[in-house]
């Protein structure tokens, strides 16, 4: 294998570490919020609220990534008329917030019913003990299945590829069509992979022990 | 005769099939040290957290004062600032340190300023004996300590009545000692209390009654000398009996050295 191909693919791949990373952050920010929504819903909402939230989580859970993210992809033209990044990224949202409804649902309830008894005894709302004091733990405590999660968006978004997005593993495999040497793009994709899932998971395990609880 | 600060009425409350309380009454008049003793499983943390209505009861009405708190229309959240509950298992907030642990209520309830709030919970602190560890958080202090930051929580709302759940229950026998001395002086200070507890010397000492409830009702009630000394009903008799063969003559006399020191 040439060593010049590799370095080539890795210039021609590049441009696209941007549009990964874009993608990663958007839906695992965006899925955050509406994940902790879902866990919220699960744990404390009503007959409705519960039986839509656990619906959602375990059918999308149930399905391959590729065939949600397809879904999505065409229910976001069908219904918003968008398509694109912007619709890749609501597809991976989709996903990434079923499984973090879980990560928090699981967080929340580890948290023990003495908490929200306390916060109640001193004069607080449910909506205010919800947000001074289950949540702030429940996120301290997701941090490290979190993580987990986080590096399997980063890994997922290569799946736009298929609905077109021009993400890093698009690029490679745009590179090897070109030249007909598919292993060294593929080689140097796998690289930049690896080396964003060490810079996230380095970040990340910082955030456990600034932030996270000490039991 | 003292006007009641706490009135129980007819206090009922079932688990599925198992009826827990079957009709406890009773008043608390302002500044009296209520104990609560009795075997295990009789409804007397239930009862407790049916006053504060963490446990709604099937039946029965509870007032602070003149507001009935058993009322559908109450501000049970207004209501609960007046009445400071600790809990046997401390329940602080790990998240938060000690300082904050105390200043959270009075910044989110109270809508105290935040330079207010931190001298009022340092202050608290300071009553506890634990200002030094107002950094900390609840995963670096002991069991007793902990109790006592939950404690200078409560306190801070400056609550009418303050109830306690088992509080030293948790704690290993060494700790036991520095809470219940935050309690005595509680006391001292003229904080209307009602106490669930198995601390036998700390009733007997510190106690102005001491209620006995068994099978879901009130068995017997009395001043603690008359209590402890004569009392009145065979099963009284006979848990006070029991008392004695695990912890010791003293125990069921309310001996001091027996439980705490």
């Amino acid at each position: 294998m040439d060593p010049s191909l590799f370095l080539r693919s890795l210039k021609f791949i590049a441009p696209a570490i941007k549009v990964t990373v874009l993608l990663t952050v958007l839906a695992l920010s965006l899925g955050l919020v509406l994940g902790l929504l879902l866990a919220l819903a699960r744990v404390y909402g009503g007959r409705v609220p519960r039986a839509v939230s656990s619906a959602y989580s375990r059918t999308v859970r149930s399905l391959p990534t590729l065939v949600v993210l397809f879904i999505f992809y065409n229910l976001a033209w069908i219904a918003f008329r968008v398509g694109g990044l912007t619709a890749a990224i609501i597809a991976l949202t989709a996903c990434t917030a079923a499984y973090q409804s879980e990560i928090f649902r699981g967080a929340i309830q580890s948290i023990g019913t003495g908490q929200m008894a306390a916060a109640r005894s001193l004069g607080m709302t449910r909506g205010v003990a919800l947000r001074s004091v289950i949540i702030p733990q429940a996120l301290r405590l997701a941090i490290p299945a979190w993580s987990n999660e986080a590096a399997i968006v980063l890994k997922d978004s290569s799946l736009a590829s298929a609905v077109g997005t021009a993400e890093m593993f698009r690029r490679a495999q745009q590179f090897g069509a070109a030249t007909h040497h598919s292993l060294p793009a593929f080689l140097a994709c796998g690289l930049l992979y690896f080396c964003l899932t060490f810079i996230t998971n380095r970040v990340l395990d910082y955030a456990q022990k600034r932030y996270g609880l000490k039991t | 005769m003292a006007e009641a600060i706490l009135r129980i009425e007819n206090i009922h409350k079932a688990y599925g099939k198992t009826e827990v309380l079957r009709g406890v009454s009773f008043d608390v008049v302002a500044g009296e040290v209520v104990v609560i003793i009795g075997p295990s499983g009789t409804g007397k943390s239930t009862l407790l957290r049916c006053v504060n209505q963490l446990t709604v009861p099937d039946q029965g009405r509870v007032w602070l004062e003149d507001v009935e708190l058993t009322d559908k229309g109450a501000d049970i959240n207004k209501a609960r600032e007046h009445i400071g509950m600790v809990f046997q298992d401390f329940n602080l907030f790990s998240h938060l340190t000690a300082l904050q642990n105390v200043l959270l209520a009075l910044t989110k309830v109270k809508r105290m300023k935040p330079g207010e709030a931190r001298a009022k919970a340092a202050l608290e602190l300071e009553k506890v004996g634990l200002v030094d560890k107002a950094g900390l958080y609840p995963a670096e202090l002991s069991g007793g300590q902990k109790q006592r930051v939950a404690i200078a929580r409560s306190l801070a709302m400056d609550p009418k009545v303050m109830l306690f759940d088992e509080p030293t229950s948790a704690l290993d026998p060494e700790l036991i000692g520095e809470v219940l001395e935050v309690m005595k002086t509680l006391a001292e200070e003229g904080m209307t209390m009602l106490v669930v507890s198995h601390e036998m010397g700390f009733a007997r000492e510190v106690a102005t009654r001491i209620i006995f409830i068994e099978n879901g009702i009130v068995s017997e009630e009395g001043p603690p000398e008359q209590f402890f000394e004569h009392p009145k009903n065979a099963r009284t008799r006979e848990f006070l009996g029991k008392l004695t063969e695990t912890r010791g003559d003293g125990a069921a006399r309310g001996g001091r050295r027996a439980t705490w020191t």
